[in-house]
């Protein structure tokens, strides 16, 4: 399977708070293949960020990793020592940041900053460096590049310093890179010109990228597949398209309802919200993750139903529809039958 | 930069003048020349003589200027009780005073910014409690005090450094340890701070993501970002250790201008006090003007517009 650039198999992060244990990330199975655009989606706080700092090995101190199986390119990375973690980390895996503003030193030129990624990955320093540093520039639409490559970041806006850690984390031409809501703190149209800017790049350098999102407008735009987290879980998986026709956790299809897709807008109804808030995630769960998320009359025969079948050795998780690429995961039974969907064989437990 | 650096020579300059107009009204407000000069047994005429000859009986914004357009000709006037120019006195004085301070300033850094990283590095470990206590007891102990006791361990048992004068540079070990340590507390708790706040900011967890090795990612990125506070404040301790070697030139039998300070108060020897008061001030404001230069080289964000 070395078509999967990373596979991941049961994450979970627990973080010690004063009030007990903190279940960020919940047993979370991922892959994302070669030239492929994974979207993770999902609420503030359902532990996406974690998910991708657990998967570079940046977690905070005090969080706990455990995770089955962490492969890159069919190698499994989970007993790298430090150094050889950093070896990996912007090397043959990068990741850019929410906040452009403040992920590049302020104290170095853009310079300085890319010269050193190449130097400790390549080994290629001085006018060498700088000139790839100039191209890989160029590539990301800076102009004229070998004046901004002199400047320190206060001399550049937002959209230009994004572009900034794209070029650096492409530099080395990484085989994955994880994008943690990389346009959130820009504005629109920058926005737009970053997306376009990555899913071009993506497809150029022939790499995975995983995109970390909560609009479901940039999902639409970019992903090939989308994974929906809530609550340190995957609830739905499976391609862009067949998450947009048939979204088949009631969760999915709430966030559905919160994004304006043109044309298809009733203008008499306002836009949908998802009712309730994300549950407190310390602890274990007594009760249902969703409790108090469902939309009034969302249960039962309401909804399109939609056949399941339940996956081997998954509790309560089902394929849909009998798509290979498409799944569906619940919490707790409760959560199933209130989703009125049929189950194709008996209930696996 | 050229700008910042006239702008900030301008201030220095204008603190400077500012420093001169306050102690030299002070110290004429603070007694009476004309008596002092005059000696104990003399009469109301010898007074009012030397008043008229030195000039005392004018306003003061007159003896101010005219104080201040010799002083920057170089003569600082003459010392009542030396009997010789003050400039010269304080000329001979003054290396061993800056010595002293620029000693100190460098044991307040060599021990406050390494044990202000650990500590950041391992914050609420013992490391950390251990770094701050150790940092702490210099600010508990007043610094003659603890001059004392660096004497009687040093000089007086082990017998390894010498106790008074200003022969060699041993000698100026224990007074540099003894003002330096009163500084480190503070130097040591805002590299702390100033690092800690570094190591958990975003430019930090880049530069790990990048794959750069542990002690480029602390050295290059984390403590120059940290150090820049640490400057300035280094450039105002700098200046309580000025005002600190009054005591420890003393205790150390150290002949600078801290130890000359303390003489020439209890003499009443106005102009030498003058003198002092400007000649600390100034040493104190280049310091704090070469401060803001080497903040600016490091903080491209004060340097580049
Ligand atoms: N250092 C930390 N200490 C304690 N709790 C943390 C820490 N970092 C994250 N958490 C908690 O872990 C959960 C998941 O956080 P995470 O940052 O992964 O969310 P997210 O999905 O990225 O949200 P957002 O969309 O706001 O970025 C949240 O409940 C958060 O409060
Ligand atoms: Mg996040």
């Amino acid at each position: 399977m070395s078509d999967q650039v990373l596979n991941v198999e049961k994450l979970y992060v627990d973080i010690p708070v004063s009030e007990g244990i903190l279940h960020a990330v919940d047993g979370i199975s991922l892959h994302v293949n070669r030239g492929e655009t994974l979207c993770i989606v999902g609420e503030s706080g359902c532990g996406k960020s974690l998910t991708s700092l657990a998967i570079m090995d940046l977690l905070p101190k005090k969080a706990v990793r455990k995770v089955n199986s962490l492969e890159l390119c069919g190698e499994s990375i989970l007993e790298c020592t430090e150094q050889e973690m950093s070896d990996i980390r912007g090397n043959r895996m990068g990741m850019i940041f929410q906040e452009p503003m403040t992920s590049l030193n302020p104290s170095f030129t853009v310079e300085n900053q890319m010269v050193e990624t190449l130097s400790r990955h390549r080994g290629v320093t001085g006018q060498e460096a700088s000139n790839l540093a100039v191209q890989m520039l160029e590539r990301v639409g800076i102009e004229p590049a070998t004046q901004r490559l002199r400047q320190y970041p206060h001399q550049l806006s937002g959209g230009l310093r994004q572009r900034v850690m794209i070029a650096m984390t492409l530099l080395c031409n990484p085989e994955l890179i994880i994008a943690d809501e990389p346009t959130t703190a820009l504005d629109v149209t920058i926005q737009a010109q970053i997306l376009r800017l990555l899913r071009e790049l993506q497809s150029d350098f022939k790499m995975g990228l995983m995109l970390i999102t909560h609009d479901m407008g940039v999902v639409a735009s970019v992903a090939d597949r989308v994974a929906v987290m809530y609550a340190g879980q995957v609830v739905e998986e499976g391609p862009v398209l067949e998450i947009f026709d048939n979204p088949t956790h009631p969760y999915t299809r709430g966030l559905m309802r919160c994004i304006p897709i043109p044309g298809k807008i009733d203008r008499t109804k306002p836009l949908g919200t998802i009712p309730g808030m994300v549950p407190s995630l310390v602890g274990e769960f007594s009760r249902c993750r969703f409790d108090g998320r469902w939309e009034s009359g969302a249960s039962g025969s309401s909804v399109k139903t939609t056949s399941l079948a339940p996956l081997q050795g998954k509790n309560r998780s089902f394929s849909v529809d009998e798509s290979p690429k498409h799944f569906v995961h619940f919490c707790c039974d409760d959560c199933l039958h209130k989703s009125g969907h049929q189950i194709g064989e008996d209930l696996a437990q | 930069m050229l700008i910042y650096a006239i702008k900030r020579l301008g201030v220095a300059f204008l603190v400077a003048l500012a420093v001169s107009l306050v102690t030299f009204t002070l110290l004429r407000l603070s007694g009476d020349p004309a008596a002092a000069m005059a000696g104990e047994g003399a009469t109301q005429e010898d007074i009012e003589y030397v008043r008229t000859h030195y000039g005392f009986d004018q306003p003061i914004p007159v003896q101010y200027y005219n104080w201040l357009t010799n002083a920057v000709r170089g003569d600082l006037g003459i010392s009542i009780y030396l009997k010789t120019p003050v400039a010269d006195v304080i000329f001979s004085r003054a290396p061993t005073t800056m010595t002293l301070g620029l000693c100190a300033l460098t044991f307040a850094l060599i021990l406050a910014i390494p044990l202000g990283v650990l500590a950041a590095m391992y914050p609420n470990t013992m490391l950390d409690r251990v770094a701050l206590t150790t940092a702490v007891i210099g600010q508990a102990l007043p610094s003659f005090f603890f001059g004392l006791i660096l004497i009687i361990i040093f000089g007086v048992w082990l017998r390894w450094l010498p106790i008074s004068g200003h022969a060699s540079w041993l000698n100026f070990i224990m007074p540099s340890i003894a003002l330096g340590y009163y500084a480190t507390p503070a130097i040591m708790r805002l590299t702390r701070a100033g690092m800690m706040d570094v190591l958990s900011s975003d430019y930090i967890r880049t530069a790990r993501a990048k794959g750069l090795r542990p002690r480029t990612v602390l050295f290059k990125h984390a403590l120059r970002n940290a150090v820049i506070p640490v400057v300035s404040l280094s450039a105002v301790q700098l200046g309580f250790m000025l005002g600190g070697s009054i005591v420890i030139e003393t205790i150390f039998s150290l002949n600078g201008l801290g130890s000359l300070a303390w003489q020439s108060i209890q003499r009443s020897d106005f102009e030498i006090m003058q003198g002092i008061v400007l000649s600390i001030a100034s040493f104190y404001i280049i310091l704090t003007f070469l401060a803001d230069m080497l903040n600016a080289f490091l903080d491209p964000r004060i340097r580049v517009h």
